[in-house]
């Protein structure tokens, strides 16, 4: 297979613009001819839905919460980036694309990134016209707060809720068209394949989880945006049911994914304290303005930290590693999010954890209060030391923080090119669901901003291109056989799986899973550890199939079979992360791979040799992949080292 | 973290096999609880003790375990989301309550909200409510320049106050009536506040409040169950605010007949 990137030649600030003007128009009237199908309903899926609706195609929606509203873009804390040039501060579309271009470690595609960072502008006016509530100054005009990998103060936001209420804009202009009449919603359904006809996307097949039927849904494109993968990992600040199984379906339906080893770890997230944890909460990267980073120099400091003996305040100022100020002394604790996390990791391993039975640093405020006075520190992060309070109990005026690095976001998705269409014609990955923006890091406040690009902006002119190429009712119906095959194996696997009826639950295996691709896979990397992971995720593999127990039965509520489909597709995929990650032999952003480092200790790049997205495809089971490169050829930004000494 | 104060529980769980079911309180006895787990972790561990022993799990709906997704629903010991003020369930720790204790945890109950299985209900008659007007009308692309409207700081934030509203139905299940009034208020508010919301802003009130009394939820009588309940603190000033609206709404359609 070759990749066509699509992307239109010409001057990098005038590609969208001729694009748009050169892909093909779907005349009014025969919009409602066209059926669109989106799954998933957060930022991506919710602003494609409602924008499509309004331009007259016939819609349906998607999600397994009981509500659009429930997708996990709500829990988006910090913001969104555009490039108004507000602040007067030198912001530009130009310098939004080389701050994102350049924070994703260059491993992104130019012409994906520019056009994003030009439809951001838009977004901002498009969801205040909705009555999103952004913060605003005494004079009435939005604020801006400033954000990681930025040197301009370009984020909007809505207290420490922006998510939520991008999401609520979003659901509000799906809401209104769904009361028109233009789009169906279709809340508790799982899509568990989609259907393909003489190769193109021709529709989905969706589990309703309250009845456990399967239902059959034909439509001219299909729109995945069902976000990312980080559940794979077990532990991540990604909500219970996100999962990648519309993806990986896809995927095994001859989409290809892309750079599924790059993922970011968020390094300011509650620790995991217990084995019955089920997931892990973020706590802002804004804390970090004014939090120290450390923990103690030496062992014996930690054990009787440890066995409770001594507390963080009775440890002398000569006895206390702060490792960020010292390594970094240019950025301090502000470092990005990659390098942060990695350096956690160091010191824990190292044996300097600040709690018994698992891995924490301090971030410790005293020297802020100390400086700026508590009512300060409360009125900038007053609600985050609520959070932490709430759910560790202690409180964070009087004792440090204790955090560590947490699963978070995965740049890696389906491979889409520059229209967002997979490899299958008529599919399209929208949102955290493809690999296209954000290269090897993604810069916090970035991910709305996608989300949202893709489903107002991008989607509803490239779709069109595809839609007046196969004309008007040229799609097969439910009746065709593809869709009774495809049902057909639905079945033959569901049933697969309730019958194994072993000793593990869904989640003592999925807890394995996640562990070894976190051992191996997570904040540091080696060719060795990535082959050891491989094995290691080739046996719980084998270990699912004989030995899981998945009770109850397909024809009612069952949301242990659900998990246990998701599981049986992040095991899938887990392996092909550890592959991707083995693959490049490199150090790129969230990639780190210890074997390709600076003598110092940095993150080693080969631009010579890896300067293209991985796309994976599958071969069939029990056959490697085979990865197919699409070069980044870098036509205007030049490629540097990142240095933050 | 290591705690030495481990918590044996007697979990009294509504258990209810569909709508039709009548349903009945089941008892667990559950033990080795830490104080650290949160209510849906302990949960977590009663349903993989249920799978091991061959029974059926029980079915509750929770998502981002954060607070912010609204998924989580359960009546602890009476009261919405535990005893917590401005807490959402998953948000709740076991060491809020003492060993020994007997904990009853019930679906939300409300005619809107027919239970569909054990914890689980449905609310999906809030996102018809929403679907009737609580929306402003504004295609993707027509919006002009963000700050060509300034907002005063203070009404922005109130309309924050009222947009924060998580859609999770503590209010309908903590009010003797079953009323909905508080979060058709929230949304009412939010968009009544801002300059963006006017030109809808009676017909948003009339049809949110017909479409609520069409979905069977009872009338508000103003003792303020919901705001205590509410895990967000949303104000029942919005409610007085939205009857405004709404009397302004059907005297202007009198006029006109």
């Amino acid at each position: 297979m070759k990749l066509d990137s699509k992307v239109p030649e010409g001057p990098l600030a005038d590609k969208w613009t001729n694009h748009k003007f050169n892909l093909k128009l779907v005349n009014p009237a025969n919009k409602r001819k066209y059926h669109i199908i989106v799954v998933g309903t957060g930022l991506a899926g919710a602003s494609a839905a409602a924008s499509l609706a309004e331009l007259g195609y016939n819609v349906s929606t998607f999600c397994f919460q009981d509500s659009p509203r429930r997708a996990h873009s709500i829990a988006a804390q910090g913001g969104i980036n555009a490039a108004k040039n507000y602040q007067n501060d030198g912001d530009s579309v130009y310098r939004l694309f080389y701050d994102t271009i350049k924070g994703g470690d260059y491993r992104s595609r130019e012409a994906n990134t520019h056009r994003l960072a030009e439809v951001s502008v838009n977004i901002i006016d498009q969801c205040v016209a909705q009555g999103v509530p952004f913060a605003r100054e005494y004079g009435g005009y939005l604020a801006n707060r400033s954000f990681g990998g930025a040197q301009v103060s370009r984020t909007f936001y809505a207290r420490g809720q922006t998510g939520q209420q991008l999401l609520l804009g979003a659901y509000g202009a799906l809401n209104r068209q769904i009361g028109l009449g233009n789009v169906q919603s279709y809340n508790r359904r799982e899509m568990l394949d989609i259907v393909k006809v003489d190769g193109r996307a021709c529709g989905i097949i969706v589990k309703n989880l309250i009845t456990g039927e399967l239902e059959r849904h034909a439509g001219d494109a299909v729109l995945l945006c069902t976000g990312g993968y980080g559940n794979a990992y077990f532990l991540s600040t990604n909500a219970m049911n996100s999962n990648a199984t519309a993806a990986w379906r896809a995927h095994k339906k001859g989409a290809l994914f892309a750079n599924p080893c790059y993922v970011q770890i968020h390094p300011t997230c509650i620790p995991v304290h217990g084995d019955y944890q089920s997931k892990l909460t973020l706590m802002s990267e804004s804390l970090r303005n004014d939090g120290r980073v450390w923990v103690p120099r030496d062992k014996a400091t930690v054990e009787k930290l440890q066995q409770g003996q001594i507390k963080a305040a009775d440890i002398p100022e000569a006895d206390r590693f702060y490792y960020l100020e010292e390594k970094y002394p240019a950025f301090g604790n502000l470092v990005p999010r990659d390098v942060a996390s990695r350096n956690a990791k160091y010191v824990t391993d190292d044996g300097l954890s600040v709690i018994p039975d698992g891995e924490a640093v301090f971030l410790d405020f005293t020297d802020a209060i100390n400086r700026l006075g508590k009512d300060t520190i409360a009125a900038r992060y007053g609600n985050l030391f609520e959070m932490y309070q709430r759910i560790t109990d202690d409180n964070p005026y009087q004792v440090p923080m204790k955090i560590f690095p947490a699963v978070h976001y995965t740049m890696g998705g389906l491979w889409v090119d520059y229209n967002l269409m997979t490899t299958v014609p008529g599919l399209y990955a929208l949102g955290e669901a493809n690999f296209s923006d954000h290269g090897a890091n993604r810069l916090g406040a970035s991910a709305l901003m996608q989300g949202l690009a893709d489903g107002y902006f991008v989607i509803p002119f490239t779709v069109g291109d595809y839609l007046a190429e196969i004309g008007p009712g040229n799609t097969p119906g439910t009746d065709h056989p593809a869709f009774q095959e495809v049902e057909q194996s639905i079945q033959a696997h569901t049933q697969q799986l309730l019958g194994i009826n072993g000793s593990k639950t869904v989640d003592d295996i999925h807890k394995k899973l996640g562990k070894a691709i976190w051992d191996h896979c997570g904040m540091a990397r080696t060719a060795d550890g990535l082959r050891e992971g491989i094995e290691k995720i080739k046996g719980i593999k084998e270990e699912f199939w004989n030995d899981v127990r998945v009770p109850g039965n397909d024809n009612e509520i069952n949301f242990e079979l659900q998990k246990a489909w998701r599981v049986a597709d992040f095991i899938e995929l887990g392996e092909l992360m550890c592959r991707d990650a083995y693959n490049r032999n490199e150090s790129c952003g969230g990639h780190f791979r210890e074997d390709f480092q600076t003598p110092e200790g940095e993150a080693l790049r080969n631009d010579a040799e890896y300067a293209y997205a991985a796309a994976w495809e599958w071969k069939g089971d029990d056959q490697p992949h085979e990865m197919i490169k699409e070069d980044l050829n870098f036509e205007f930004v030049e490629l540097k080292t990142r240095s933050y000494k | 973290m290591a705690s030495n104060t481990s918590l044996s529980l007697t979990l009294k769980i509504w258990r209810q096999n569909g709508p039709n079911d009548k349903g009945k309180i089941v008892t667990y006895p559950i033990s080795d609880i830490s104080p650290e787990m949160s209510f849906l972790e302990m949960f977590d561990v009663l349903n993989d003790q249920l799978i091991k022993k061959g029974e059926d799990p029980i079915a509750f709906d929770h998502d981002c375990r954060e607070g912010i997704c609204g998924a989580c629903s359960m009546m602890i010991n009476g009261q919405a989301h535990g005893p917590h003020r401005r807490t959402t369930t998953c948000q709740l720790h076991m060491r809020s309550f003492k060993d020994g204790d007997t904990i009853y945890v019930e679906p939300w109950r409300a005619a809107a909200f027919p239970v569909v299985k054990d914890l689980v209900v449905d609310r999906e008659a809030f996102d018809r409510i929403l679907q009737s007007g609580g929306y402003i009308s504004v295609n993707t692309g027509n919006a002009q320049d963000a700050n060509e409207m300034p907002i005063a700081n203070e009404i922005a934030e109130n309309a924050m106050d009222a947009a924060e509203c998580i859609g999770c139905g503590a209010c309908v299940a903590s009010c003797k009536n079953a009323s909905a009034m508080l979060f058709v208020s929230a949304k009412a508010s939010h968009l009544a506040y801002l300059p963006q919301g006017q030109p809808e802003r009676n017909r948003r009130a009339q049809m949110m409040v017909n479409q609520m009394d069409e979905e069977g939820f009872g009338n508000c009588t103003n003792t303020g169950a919901c705001e205590v309940q509410c895990p967000k603190g949303i104000s029942i000033k919005n409610i007085s605010r939205m009857n405004a609206d709404f009397l302004r709404s059907t005297i202007a359609s009198e006029t006109e007949i």
